[in-house]
């Protein structure tokens, strides 16, 4: 995996609460391989009418937030559904870090295996943000991990991340390299857990 | 004497093979189960050359994308057909016991696993499907992952999780007739939000948990995913061994009461601390429905489509308006008006046998209004139904009897909801576009769903139940 430490990139308001994961990506799309293009279809029934064509109201269609590589939502994003290709939908798209006040527990995870920066931060601080991108949508936003700052024009917030996961995006660690460094503790477990769990085995 | 423990703790402790310093716990697998939609893990498996590392605690089902209505021998479909074909091939590749379309124990994995006594208290299981935390109602610690973390599991059979924080829900009193584990988890979802247990896992105690059956409890820890729990679970106790006993998996003899004797060990210990408690009365819960675009929107029956302009909140007033508008409702409209087009009783939440006799006890002898799809939960469930008669009650009341798969409540397999149309759904998830692009679903227990088919609108079930055997 690639290592994360920053990005400094257009960001735009997504002004909704519980974005989930049919949103980011609907459930017709879960049979396309990733080499498909899962960035095209991200939030497909949000950003296209049922024709197809685009809706110019919606934020991330309109100019000035196409290209944002950073996303600025409301309470519980990615709640719901464990599929992955969500994730990898934002990632293909072109987004790299979410900003919200909370996230749904498998999305979180799910981002930090596939190089997505989920940044919690507090309800007002989120509010502010949006009410910024939204005044002034041309401010680029930074996002530093190492010092978990989140910087719009002269204002500059901190954000919350799990400490391990920080540390899995700044070193671009491999979480199975990670565990086969364990190999032996695994299998004494698994040795020792035969005898005293053996109802937990199922008959071969 | 240690320190007092709650379950959650107790699971976690047996499961701890590595606690790293930064707080993260590598974890071991008991069960793990896939389905069809596990294929970008086995890819990742065979771009790394990797094999599966105990085949014999993994197990495979074809339940997302099988076809429920169609014919199953020949699938029309053919992404479909590819995809149920690669879990075959998948299984047979890496010699996982697999409940395939033709297996006459294939049904939906969080029906078939405890159906078939591979999920077994103290137990940890993981799945690549976030309604995995169902099988913590036997008393497992259970939940879903992304493809990423299948891979992962697939290849050590571990996972490293951060602990979670620890909610207990205690319910006390007693259900009024009709009222089920549906009706009580949507009251939770209502009281607590979406996201009221994010990073939490959940035990649900009290005197109405313990007087739950397993299929109530399954109900409960299903949902509990729908209030952002990581998983949800309730103690083990006489109705889960009696449960378990005998089922093909489970142990059996004195193995069996030897882990009955390990499982009994399987409670929250007086005293031990929760970091976050909420208490819940039964017998103030109505019929409970949900009228918007997340689990969190549901109501009393007898309530009405809430009015944005009354929010002090914004952002929770824009909520309100959005999931209104894409519901096609209007602020004030009462609920139990509201028409509806089609009925559909199926998913992991509510299509075992006990739901299926909760719906029928409402329909037989009626007609739907409405056209309907009931979909079992498992094959064995739908095969049990038919030796009780209850397929008979369904198809003379003028719905469809089909087969077992997540079918509607996804949508995957080609069974949806048509654009704009309304569907009482017995399903999990009621979010846009959830049902099918366009669809309009409201959630509620078995029972209601077949009150709203009969009335051809939402409509309280307690009236229809008069004079019955519920």
């Amino acid at each position: 995996m690639d290592k994360f430490t920053h990005i400094t990139a257009t960001a735009c308001p997504l002004n909704a609460t519980n974005i989930n994961t049919d949103q980011l990506l609907p459930a017709r799309y879960l049979k396309w391989p990733r080499a498909a293009g899962l960035g095209k279809v991200l939030l497909q029934d949000l950003r296209f009418d049922t024709e197809g064509r685009e809706l110019p109201d919606f934020p991330l269609n309109r100019p000035q937030w196409r290209d944002a590589k950073i996303i600025v939502a409301g309470r519980n994003f990615g709640c719901g559904s464990s599929r992955e290709a969500a994730v990898y939908a934002l990632y293909d798209y072109g987004v790299r870090c979410v900003i919200a006040p909370s996230f749904g527990d498998i999305f979180a995870g799910n981002a930090v295996q596939n190089e997505l920066l989920t940044a919690t931060v507090a309800d007002d601080v989120a509010a502010e943000l949006m009410s910024q991108l939204t005044t002034t949508p041309t401010t680029p936003v930074s996002v530093d991990l190492e010092q978990q700052t989140i910087t719009c024009g002269n204002h500059s917030y901190g954000f919350i991340i799990d400490p391990v996961r920080r540390l899995r995006l700044l070193n671009g660690w491999d979480d199975i390299a990670l565990t086969e460094s364990f190999s032996e503790r695994i299998a004494a477990f698994k040795a020792a857990d035969r005898i005293h769990r053996n109802w937990a085995f199922p008959p071969e | 004497m240690s320190e007092a423990q709650t379950l959650i703790d107790k699971l976690w402790a047996a499961h701890e093979i590595v606690r790293r310093e930064d707080g993260d716990s590598l974890l071991w697998v008991d069960r793990h189960y896939v389905h069809e939609g596990s294929f970008h893990a086995f890819s990742r498996l065979a771009e790394r050359g990797a094999a599966v590392a105990e085949p014999g605690l993994t197990f495979g089902v074809a339940d997302h994308y099988v076809p429920t209505r169609a014919p199953r021998d020949r699938i029309g479909n053919p992404e479909i057909a590819r995809m149920v074909r690669q879990m075959d091939e998948n299984a047979a590749k890496h010699r996982i016991k697999l409940f395939g379309l033709n297996d006459r124990r294939q049904g939906i994995v969080h029906v078939v696993g405890p159906e078939q006594g591979l999920t077994l208290p103290g137990l940890l299981i993981v799945c690549g499907d976030s309604h995995t935390s169902t099988h913590g109602a036997l008393g497992a610690f259970a939940f879903g992952i992304g493809a990423s973390e299948v891979a992962h599991v697939l290849m050590t059979q571990t996972i490293w999780q951060r602990r979670p924080k620890r909610m207990r829900i205690t319910m006390d009193g007693q259900a009024a007739p009709g009222i089920g584990a549906k009706d009580i988890v949507l009251a939770i979802i209502a009281k607590i939000g979406a996201d009221g247990a994010t990073s939490h896992a959940i035990e649900f105690a009290g005197s109405a948990i313990r007087a739950l059956s397993i299929e109530g409890r399954l109900t409960l820890c299903n949902m509990s995913i729908e209030a952002g729990a990581r998983c949800g679970m309730v103690a083990p106790d006489q109705v889960t061994f009696e449960y378990v006993n005998g089922r093909p998996f489970a142990p059996k003899g004195t193995a069996f009461d030897q882990a009955v004797e390990a499982w009994s060990k399987l409670s929250t210990d007086n005293g031990a601390e929760f970091d976050r408690e909420v208490r819940l009365d039964v017998a103030a819960i109505a019929p409970v429905v949900t009228w918007g675009t997340s689990p969190q929107h549901a109501l009393p029956i007898d309530g009405c489509v809430p009015d944005p302009a009354g929010e002090a909140d914004p952002a929770r007033a824009n909520e309100l308006r959005e999931a209104i508008d894409y519901m096609g409702l209007h602020p004030g409209q009462k609920l139990a008006a509201i028409a509806i087009d089609r009925a559909f009783i199926g998913s992991c939440t509510n299509a075992r046998i006990e739901d299926l006799r909760a719906a029928a006890a409402v329909l037989a002898g009626r007609t739907s209004k409405v056209p309907g799809l009931v979909s079992p939960g498992s094959s064995l469930v739908k095969r049990q139904a038919e030796e009780e008669g209850l397929d008979r009650i369904f198809r003379d009341a003028g719905l469809e009897w089909g087969e077992s798969g997540c079918s509607m409540c996804v949508g995957i397999n080609g069974d949806i909801v048509a654009p704009g149309e309304r569907c009482a759904s017995t399903t999990n998830r009621n979010f846009r576009g959830r049902q099918g692009l366009g669809a309009r679903t409201h959630l509620m227990s078995p029972a209601m769903v077949a009150a709203a088919a009969v009335a051809g609108h939402l409509s309280d079930v307690r009236p229809f139940l008069a004079g019955r055997k519920v």
